[in-house]
């Protein structure tokens, strides 16, 4: 068995809009094959940059992200195929006009992946679709129905089963869940959790959702105000906090079993 | 003495469909109620219908009883008599509750100018001491909604609906748009003035975890009926009905992990 491997990483990155203040600063992140990491940081603190600039979807102004030890080419299609996304918002982001057969499989014609006669394509799409479909354990006839028709939490399921279906190795979700309901939220969780399990997908989230991150993720870094101001195992981070942030993020979180009106 | 009596509310849509049914409960003053639903479980339109501020197409229906005004049925000019006077509401997204076009220190100062009738200088000092009261600094005032923070925000919509120093507070998601620390923040500042007025406080959030924080008593709300109500206690540790069970147990499911790292 190989060790562990790290498929995806920035090294002393920044990034600063023109002329505007710097977003982050000097980050290092690494993505370990198997060990799901969590960014956690509040709004603005630079997380949904990072994210940006692990997919390519934007240049760091400083540093390197590496892509299996090389940095990254955007427009590569086996980075684009290794890394893929699921956003935040289940309701923006799966086109309204398209069936969910076409959403799913969108991967696929666009990284080229579908080959022989049109009708051998179109045979491997819908089986493909199939396949991440049952993954993310929806009803087969899914397929064929629009987004509007499923309620928040099945979204978000088309949404990772499009981003499973070319099976990628790294997926980088950007508050996946906080847009759900807790008990749909719960739900999602468990997916994402067993499909790093059986596919051998490595998670890497953004939240502030500290109860998602000690359940998801094995590895944790907080970002205050664009830089890494703790990271390491999520059992030390959250277990022993060293930076007064994390701890206030920490005793911050609202949990049944510290609730005032239960003691 | 009962502050707001609600019964049988139902709300009804043009079609002829029940969004609310049936709904009573009571709030006296100085008790924390909570609302706790999913999404689509009719706690928001509740907070509406209680207001007299149903969309356009639904009707309430039943008898809501606020502060000693029958609200189904009346017109808007007796209701004003009720409205921000008696009740005060805040809404989950305070950037769309606040006018963009208007500095923070005029949209307080509109309801403490009619309710008290000051004006000049003492009617800036009583927009100072309500800033104050929230915790923002004087000079604020000055700020226009998008200049400042969301929590800020906030907490400016809490010195509006606090303004006209009414009996009962209607809170609809208030943190829900909020980072987590913010959340842990104006949750704390609603506690110390809901307290420190003896306010009646109606409390609608999807998260249990919170509401057990904020609420002495709650009912849960399902597809638009109230399947369980009692004290938050019993409700949390024994709840009887299915749904609240399963809302317990996500709940629990989802902390459990965050509790075994740092309890």
């Amino acid at each position: 068995m190989k060790g562990p491997t790290e498929v995806l990483a920035a090294r002393e990155v920044g990034f600063a809009y023109r002329g505007g203040r710097p977003v982050l600063e000097d980050v290092s992140v690494s993505v370990t094959t198997g060990r799901n990491l969590a960014l956690v940081g509040e709004s603005g603190a630079g997380k949904t940059t990072l994210l940006r600039l692990l997919l390519g979807l934007a240049r760091p102004t400083a540093g390197q992200v590496l892509f299996d030890g090389a940095p990254i080419a955007p427009r590569d299609r086996a980075f684009r195929r290794a890394v893929q996304p699921v956003f935040q918002d289940p309701y923006s982001s799966l086109d309204p006009r398209q069936r969910v057969e076409r959403i799913v499989s969108e991967p696929l014609r666009s990284l080229g992946l579908l080959s022989g006669s049109r009708a051998a394509r179109r045979e491997e799409a819908a089986d493909r679709v199939a396949e991440a479909l049952r993954s993310v354990e929806l009803p087969a006839d899914a397929a064929r129905r629009y987004p509007h028709e499923f309620s928040g939490g099945q979204r978000q399921r088309i949404a990772i089963a499009r981003a499973i279906v070319c099976r990628p190795r790294v997926l980088l979700a950007d508050e996946p869940v906080s847009a759900l309901d807790v008990s749909t939220r719960a739900r999602v969780v468990e997916l994402l959790a067993g499909l790093a399990e059986s596919h051998g997908l490595t998670v890497v989230v953004v939240s502030h959702d500290l109860s998602l991150v000690a359940a998801l993720c094995a590895e944790t870094a907080v970002i205050e105000q664009g830089r890494v101001v703790e990271q390491g195992a999520t059992a030390d981070v959250l277990g022993s906090p060293a930076h007064p942030y994390t701890r206030k993020l920490i005793a911050s979180v609202p949990r049944l079993s510290r609730a005032a009106r239960l003691r | 003495m009962t502050l707001l009596d609600v019964a049988g509310l139902s709300v009804r849509r043009a079609d002829g469909r029940d969004l609310v049914r049936d709904l009573s409960f009571t709030l006296a003053p100085g008790e924390r109620l909570g609302l706790i639903g999913e999404s689509g479980s009719g706690k928001s339109l509740t907070a509406l219908a209680v207001m007299g501020l149903l969309p356009a197409g639904m009707t309430a229906h039943g008898s809501v009883t606020l502060a000693g005004t029958q609200v189904v049925g009346a017109r808007d000019k007796e209701l004003d008599r009720v409205r921000g006077r008696r009740v005060g509401v805040v809404f989950q997204e305070p950037l769309t509750a606040l006018d963009p076009l208007m500095r923070v220190g005029r949209q307080i100062a509109g309801p403490i100018r009619r309710r008290r009738g000051l004006r000049g200088a003492p009617l800036r000092a009583a927009v100072a001491a309500a800033l104050g009261e929230v915790r923002l600094p004087e000079s604020l005032a000055r700020a226009y909604p998008h200049e400042i923070s969301g929590g800020q925000r906030q907490r400016v919509a809490i010195a509006m609906a606090l303004a006209c120093e009414p009996e009962v507070l209607i809170a609809d998601e208030p943190t829900t748009a909020l980072d987590v620390t913010v959340q842990a923040e104006i949750l704390t500042l609603l506690d110390r003035l809901v307290a420190g007025r003896d306010m009646a406080l109606l409390f609608i959030s999807h998260d249990l975890a919170v509401v057990a924080d904020v609420a002495d008593r709650v009912i849960v709300l399902k597809d638009g009926s109230g399947v369980e109500s009692g004290r938050t206690r019993d409700i949390v540790r024994e709840p009887r009905h299915p749904y609240t069970r399963a809302l317990v147990d996500s709940a629990r499911a989802l902390e459990g992990a965050l509790d075994r790292l740092a309890p």
